[in-house]
């Protein structure tokens, strides 16, 4: 288990070199989504339209910010558990999607495409989102204004702490005995 | 006959809903402590460290301790001797809830409806328990629950013969399952006995008492230690990283039933098993 400071875009390059149980701490941009965004984007591919956000390289964080108070740039932000979004989940990783942030535990389907993509899984820590959001520099919702929490938000991240639970070997950190 | 205004209610349920965010009751801060202190996976302390870390920015900056603020659930006991003024009492706690998850910057987290799931925005409904009892008081429980481990609870519809082996598998097969899904260390309600509703009611009821006391029940209590050891066995730990801290404590709670049944509810509740009461 090592302590790795990684940036955005998560590139191939970097994957490859991530293992199962790795603390990782991630700077750049990451995107928010979760249930209802998630299944918002799965109607717009069914029917061949655009995605609000490129899957390429990118890192969604499975997670709904409780309201900022003024001056400030959001809430709690802690992770939702990520199963609720395994049904999703392959489908944007063959697109290109090359990280998720989350919480709990991962179907086959998913494991295979995290596979499949060089991908990685991290899960940050549950119900620390009052410290999690300290790591959280910029906020701004790009799509699904309307859902409100469910929002899909762009996020600026420095140093987020995560650790990888399922790396592109399949290693999963959930699994240790 | 005493009186209770309605504007009692709406006052202390919003004043319960912003402090129980953002402050955890003393009986969960004395079990994050002691689990720290217990811990021997280095992964798991580390857990722990920043668990505690994390509930003191929440006080400090007023952030709240999990983004999932919970659907609110309310414990009513009213006493029958109290008469209430000025209007309607549920809609009274459910202003209460409106007014202190708008004011307190909590998250709306509740739908409309289960299948068209638009955002009621104001995260009312609660979800309203009453119960008539003695005397001129109405006391209060706020239990705001989060769904992460909210979904990972069962009820199980046993049969006599099970016995208590059965509850035994009961409890650790719903906390096996559970794993690192519901945020442990959890605090595990279980319910047994009465009805299929009833029992789902006493393992919710189960989780607002106090981490670290146990049933009055010797039977129960036995029960409570057994699993807590048995469930901390499993080496799921803080996170699910690993850890000999899966569980602050098992509450069970017990009830009559029929002949033909024995009803096992097991509510998991993660770490931010958040339950205030006040009496009015």
């Amino acid at each position: 288990m090592m302590d790795r400071y990684i940036n955005t875009p998560l590139t191939e390059e970097i994957t490859k070199d991530l293992h199962a149980g790795d603390f990782v701490y991630i700077t750049g941009i990451i995107y928010t989504a979760r249930d209802a965004a998630h299944k918002r984007m799965a109607e717009t591919l069914e029917n061949k339209g655009k995605l609000p956000i490129n899957m390429k390289d990118n890192i969604i964080y499975y997670m709904g910010p409780s309201p900022a108070r003024e001056g400030r740039v959001i809430g709690s932000a802690g992770p939702t558990t990520a199963s609720r979004m395994d049904k999703y989940a392959p489908k944007l990783l063959d697109l290109g999607l090359k990280g998720m942030i989350g919480k709990g535990k991962r179907s086959n389907e998913v494991i295979e495409a995290i596979k499949r993509n060089n991908s990685v899984y991290f899960a940050a820590i549950g119900g620390a989102g009052a410290l999690l959001s300290k790591s959280i520099k910029d906020s701004k919702v790009i799509a699904y204004d309307d859902l409100g929490t469910e929002a899909i938000r762009e996020l600026k991240v420095e140093n987020f702490p995560a650790v990888v639970v399922i790396d592109n070997q399949g290693n999963n950190l959930y699994e240790r005995d | 006959m005493r009186e209770i205004s309605v504007n009692d209610i709406i006052k202390n349920v919003s004043e319960m809903c912003i402090e129980i965010n953002h402050h955890l009751s003393e009986d969960m801060q004395k079990a994050y402590k002691k689990a720290y202190d217990n811990e021997d996976s280095e992964i798991g302390k580390k857990i722990l460290c920043q668990l505690q870390e994390n509930m003191k920015i929440a006080e400090e900056d007023m952030i709240p301790i999990c983004q999932d603020t919970g659907m609110a659930v309310i414990f009513a006991d009213i006493g029958q001797e109290v008469h209430i003024s000025d209007g309607n009492l549920t809609n009274a706690i459910n202003e209460g809830v409106r007014k202190g998850y708008v004011e307190g910057y909590l998250r709306k987290s509740v739908v409309k409806d289960p299948i068209i799931r638009e955002n009621t925005n104001d995260n009312t409904p609660a979800v309203i328990h009453y119960n008539i009892v003695e005397g001129d008081k109405i006391t209060i429980t706020l239990a705001p629950k989060g769904f992460g481990s909210e979904n990972m609870s069962k009820v199980y519809m046993l049969k006599p013969a099970d016995g208590i082996d059965g509850v035994k598998n009961a409890i650790l097969s719903a906390v096996k399952d559970a794993g690192p899904n519901a945020c442990p260390p959890m605090v595990v309600g279980v319910g047994i006995g009465g009805t299929f509703e009833k029992c789902a009611l006493l393992a919710k009821k189960a989780l607002t008492r106090k981490v670290g006391t146990n049933s009055e029940i010797e039977y129960v209590k036995e029960l409570e230690q057994e699993m807590l050891k048995k469930i901390n066995e499993l080496n799921i730990g803080p996170a699910g990283l690993g850890g000999k801290n899966t569980a602050f404590a098992v509450n069970i709670e017990t009830f009559p039933t029929h002949i033909a049944g024995l009803p096992v509810a097991v509510n998991i509740c993660c770490h931010v098993n958040r339950h205030v009461t006040r009496e009015i």
